[in-house]
């Protein structure tokens, strides 16, 4: 697990002091990576996404979001990555209150979070490698920053055999490697996924949850949407429901103790499947 | 290490969508190499209309008995006060003759003894529309219908006015016929490659959704497009220009010793054309990718 130190090591050289908090609305939870405080959104159409939603997430913790199809599970996802803004109320992702951001500044407040899709969204012109090293690329990395990170963040997915094939010429599961690792290669501090199992068979989607499970234990906050609400109650992580826009339950589900490995991790993900 | 890599990617994008981008090239090629035939031959046909309108003459006869005092007057007239009036050309009755002779009909007139021509003041109008004007305060339409001279030493005012009528028509129609049809293709022409730029961007809008999740600025996602329409321009735009001076060369030049038309001295110089369409070929290939994508880069 030696990429894997790397990568908490490169971690902490990226952490910078937190820009200063400002207290407009309600209470911020300090220190909180992901803080929603009485955040309702509705769209143009009428329909209602969301409806006062307030939960904060704490650095290091592997959250599960769970819901059905239209639940808001989605929206949350779109309005932590700004693809639209909230009706009311304030979201702030590490200590940064998403409001103040203006259009031109969204794609590096998108820098700092690392976001899977359940269809990968891979770029289908480029290879493995030119996939992940173009969220390099797009910071300003250096070509020695892409041959250095690159092969080390495809090892620790398990892609190093499949560096220079194309994205349509992979499994499913491949494919959302790769995704996982573009997201990661950046090192941020805020994981999502959405749905990041949604298009995968039951073993497949084993593989994915314990990368995900790797990331977290190297400090990354993860945040999971899923509609599997049966399996995630056996994961002893947090969970936070949302029904009908609404958030219903949160809470930690069994003893949550965060410390087993990896190996143990997926195991309860497939006993889960059974 | 930027611009690098922007081209890089441009190359990358031509090379992966190579039948759109050959699509684009071809479009470019085929839209320049008509503009290139055409732009020469309008300007041709425009330079031989307005040789011929150039034709268009008044000429003031002056009564037989005129003194140079008369010419005078009369010249000052036709110069300084007449609206309209572009050169005056002033012949005399000796000039006149001498011409005469020298056209082979000087038999004629030594059966006569004497000169009967008049002193006559040749009137180019500034413009071949001013001729109406010069005409008619030279000699202005009377109530009762016919011309009156405005100065007793004018014998008659005579504008060829058949030929003129004919000649304006003419050129008329025929510069605002070519004129239309240049314009008409011109916006077809930036239609055509403005929409084959447009349908592969469009192609790629799924590619340029996933680069702006990724955090890339818009700017980022653009230059590679840019540089893309640029090359795309630039290789249809070079790829004409020569099939164009191959055919200048070998077709053109030795015709045009024989032909007028072709070598009607306002056509452009084949250098400048060269430029203004590369210049085009190129910028709306280019302006044409950049700003079709702005409409993707909303996420």
């Amino acid at each position: 697990m030696a990429a894997t130190e790397r990568h908490i090591g490169r971690r902490r050289e990226r952490a910078e002091p937190a820009p200063a908090r400002q207290r407009v609305v309600g209470d911020p939870v300090p220190g909180a990576v992901v803080d929603f405080r009485s955040v309702s959104k509705k769209y143009p159409s009428g329909d209602l996404g969301l409806e006062d939603a307030t939960f904060a997430v704490h650095p290091g913790e592997f959250v599960f979001l769970v819901g059905s199809t239209g639940s808001g599970k989605s929206t949350i996802m779109r309005l932590l990555i700004k693809e639209i803004d909230p009706t009311y109320g304030s979201i702030a992702v590490a200590g940064r209150d998403l409001s103040e951001i203006t259009r031109r500044k969204i794609p590096y407040y998108r820098r700092n979070l690392g976001v899977v899709f359940q269809d990968f969204k891979l770029l289908p012109n480029r290879t493995v490698h030119d996939n992940v090293a173009y969220a390099l690329q797009v910071t300003g990395g250096s070509r020695r920053d892409v041959r250095q990170k690159v092969p080390d963040i495809l090892r620790l997915t398990g892609l190093s055999t499949k560096l220079h094939s194309f994205p349509d010429l992979l499994s499913g599961g491949e494919q959302q490697r790769v995704s996982v690792a573009r997201a990661f290669v950046n090192h941020p501090p805020l994981l999502l996924a959405d749905e990041p199992t949604g298009n995968l068979d039951p073993e497949t989607s084993v593989g994915i949850m314990q990368l995900l499970y790797r990331i977290n234990r190297t400090g990354t906050t993860v945040v999971v949407a899923t509609h599997d609400k049966a399996m995630v109650d056996r994961m002893r992580r947090r969970v936070i429901e949302v029904s009908r826009g609404r958030i219903v339950r949160d809470e930690r589900v069994g003893g949550y103790t965060g410390g087993e490995s990896t190996r143990e991790f997926g195991a309860l993900w497939r006993e889960g499947l059974q | 290490m930027r611009f690098g890599f922007f081209v890089r990617e441009a190359l990358r994008a031509l090379r992966r969508n190579a039948a759109p981008s050959f699509a684009a090239v071809a479009t470019v090629l085929v839209t320049v190499l008509v503009l290139g035939v055409f732009i020469p031959v309008v300007q041709a046909t425009t330079g031989a209309a307005n040789e011929i309108r150039a034709k268009v003459l008044v000429d003031v006869y002056l009564v037989p008995d005129a003194t140079q005092t008369d010419i005078d007057r009369v010249r000052r007239i036709v110069e300084d006060e007449t609206p309209g009036v572009g050169r005056v050309e002033f012949i005399s009755k000796q000039e006149a003759i001498r011409a005469e002779r020298k056209a082979g009909r000087g038999d004629f007139y030594e059966l006569l003894g004497s000169n009967p021509l008049p002193d006559l003041l040749r009137v180019t109008p500034e413009r071949p529309e001013a001729i109406v004007e010069v005409r008619d305060s030279l000699a202005p339409m009377s109530p009762s219908g016919t011309r009156t001279v405005i100065d007793a030493s004018i014998d008659e005012v005579q504008d060829r006015k058949e030929n003129t009528d004919k000649i304006l028509s003419a050129t008329r129609v025929v510069k605002l016929t070519m004129g239309l049809l240049a314009g008409l293709l011109a916006l077809a022409s930036l239609l055509l490659v403005a929409n084959t730029i447009r349908l592969s961007v469009y192609a790629r809008r799924r590619e340029v959704e996933v680069m702006k999740l990724v955090g890339a600025t818009d700017w980022f996602i653009r230059w590679p497009f840019v540089i893309e329409g640029v090359l795309v321009g630039a290789l249809g735009g070079i790829a004409a220009i020569l099939l164009l001076a191959v055919v200048k060369v070998s077709l053109v030049d030795p015709l045009a010793a024989d032909f007028a038309l072709i070598a009607a001295p306002e056509t452009m110089n084949f250098g400048l054309l060269v430029a203004l369409l590369l210049g085009a070929a190129v910028g709306v290939s280019a302006l044409g990718s950049g700003l079709t994508l702005r409409r993707f880069l909303r996420v």
